[in-house]
């Protein structure tokens, strides 16, 4: 097997400032109050990923989770420690950031297709296929300004789900679209899944976890507080509670991993 | 059966399934090494992605005069009416006896207002593009590459003018006041590419840094000979004009008026005794290499402050 993600004694420090004028700083001085405060997002995380593996990233609000999934995608560098990863990162992590509300459907399909790194050639290929799954009929060709959020999303996430990627990652991504859209991405994830690319999925839902990983990292306050099997992991967090679970909720949250 | 039971049932049959389904996938084979994800191959980086490069100066452009009814129309009306109000107080009013000076105020204002603009929206672009910058894995030094080359495709209406009011007096083209021209243009483009990546990275942290611009910017017109004459300097300060000379913009304004403003004037050769200095060439070549080595600075300078960038935005 070979290591797709391998993350050696990472840890990134983030600084409050509470001050930024020289009006405050000056008034903050002189009253002895801390100018800014730092700490640790990560802190001294470590864990390798083969290829072909789902990985369930899990925690509390604040645990680090979205960091970590930045320093993976590559958008910040860790100060300390290394972060290496194998192959072409692809992901739905903040879909349709950088849309351009002025500019139409298509026109940002091809530049948010651009930034995720396609080609011109590889974009055209793909038009179709992207088209057909963000189904917005007509609207493809007005300014995206004037997308409904489903839309919005919709074109997002269709056009990131068809980057040819050795590593997906995915952050917490069925919040938005309706029943049936989740369930195409769902569906998408899994056959991304099974065609043996690297899945880093990020959820607080343990039903769609258990559906889609065979490997759970549980972060706490930036450390890893629990990395193995699924079922232990989400036993760990405490999310399974199986016993005072109305069967009904499980039922609905087992069918489409509810508040994902 | 207790509840218990049956949910600890359920989970092992899902645990069975689970593993059926690990067995049977095959890691997909990825030929490539293992490597930090975050691109830090600075501007290099960024002349491999020309593709994405040019969506991006697409986009600004075509978003520039979106909803606007004269669109790039209005491109041509700003440096015309720049020139005729430049035109009527310098010439008109405070006579100076320059030959065709509308031309010499001309060529100094296009290259200026390149400069100035690359520098000034430079310097905002990466706080403009917050949202991809800090949600999306692109090479940071995209967005101020990407403001001096809009800022370039806007030179065009100016250069176009200009070509016009030039061939209307009876210029034509000769290839070293060409080769001038591309030379000042090239000075130009890099310092404006150094000055935007370092700004733009400074004003992140501190949005002073675009007041700062806006105060040098002003400095720019008064100091390169375009509503006064090189010779007026020269006459002046005597030998320490060659301090003048020091100011990159000075050169490139100089450069640019030897390719169009001299051709126009009668005596061609007595014009480039008298307004210009003798080593321009000379002068502009060291000044392209002084401006590489700030280039070279500032990207050394933009990647040690960008590691903090998307934190502070």
């Amino acid at each position: 097997m070979t290591a797709s993600i391998v993350a050696e004694n990472v840890t990134k420090k983030f600084t409050i400032r509470y001050h930024r004028s020289i009006k405050e700083i000056t008034i903050a001085a002189a009253r002895r109050q801390p100018l800014s405060e730092s700490f640790n997002a990560l802190d001294n995380v470590s864990f390798t990923v083969e290829q072909g593996e789902s990985i369930g990233l899990m925690g509390l609000n604040g645990s680090g989770k979205s960091t970590l999934l930045k320093l993976v995608n590559g958008i910040m560098r860790p100060d300390q420690g290394k972060m290496l990863t194998r192959g072409r990162i692809s992901g739905l992590i903040a879909t349709g950031a950088g849309f351009h509300p002025q500019l139409t459907g298509r026109e940002n399909l091809y530049l948010n297709a651009a930034i995720l790194g396609m080609s011109k050639a590889e974009t055209e290929r793909k038009l179709d296929s992207i088209v057909d799954f963000a189904d917005l009929g007509k609207f493809l060709d007005s300014p995206v300004g004037n997308y409904s959020s489903g839309m919005f999303a919709r074109l997002g996430f269709a056009i990131a789900i068809h980057v040819d990627s050795d590593i997906f990652l995915a952050d917490e991504v069925l919040a938005v679209g309706d029943k049936p859209f989740r369930q195409k991405c769902l569906e998408k994830m899994q056959e991304i899944r099974d065609s043996g690319r690297t899945l880093f999925y990020v959820s607080h839902s343990a039903a769609s976890v258990r559906r889609m990983c065979d490997r759970v990292l549980v972060l706490e306050n930036g450390k890893v507080g629990f990395d193995g099997d699924v079922a232990a992991g989400i036993r760990y967090l405490k999310y399974d509670d199986a016993s005072g679970e109305d069967p009904a909720d499980s039922e609905l949250e087992d069918e489409m991993g509810a508040d994902i | 059966m207790s509840d218990t039971e049956r949910a600890e049932r359920r989970r092992d049959r899902r645990e069975s399934r689970r593993q059926e389904r690990v067995k049977q996938r095959e890691p997909r084979f990825v030929d490539a090494p293992l490597a930090p994800p975050s691109a830090n191959s600075g501007l290099l980086e960024v002349f491999r992605r020309r593709y994405l490069l040019s969506l991006l100066v697409r986009r600004e452009i075509s978003a520039r005069y979106q909803g606007s009814f004269l669109g790039l129309f209005w491109s041509y009306i700003q440096p015309a009416t720049r020139l005729a109000m430049y035109y009527f107080v310098i010439s008109v009013i405070l006579d100076k006896g320059i030959e065709n000076f509308a031309i010499h105020l001309f060529a100094g204002l296009v290259i200026v207002h390149y400069f100035t603009e690359t520098f000034g929206a430079g310097t905002h672009s990466i706080v403009r593009n917050k949202a991809l910058v800090r949600k999306m894995a692109v090479p940071r030094e995209m967005f101020p590459v990407a403001s001096m080359l809009t800022s370039a495709y806007h030179v065009i209406p100016g250069m176009v003018l200009l070509v016009c009011f030039c061939v209307g007096l009876g210029w034509r083209p000769d290839p070293v006041g060409v080769a001038a021209v591309l030379l000042g243009f090239t000075l130009v483009a890099i310092w404006g590419t150094g000055l935007a990546l370092l700004f733009s990275a400074a004003n992140v942290f501190f949005r002073d840094f675009s007041n700062v611009v806006q105060t040098l910017t002003q400095f720019t017109t008064f100091s390169v000979p375009m509503i006064y004459p090189y010779s007026m300097v020269s006459e002046r300060f005597g030998e320490y004009a060659q301090f003048y000379l020091f100011n990159p913009m000075a050169e490139a304004v100089l450069l640019f008026q030897r390719g169009f403003w001299a051709g126009t004037t009668k005596d061609v050769d007595a014009t480039l005794v008298e307004h210009f200095p003798k080593d321009l060439f000379l002068i502009g070549f060291a000044h392209v290499a002084v401006a590489l080595v700030f280039l070279v600075f500032a990207q050394r300078a933009f990647t040690r402050l960008e590691n903090k960038i998307p934190e502070r935005l």
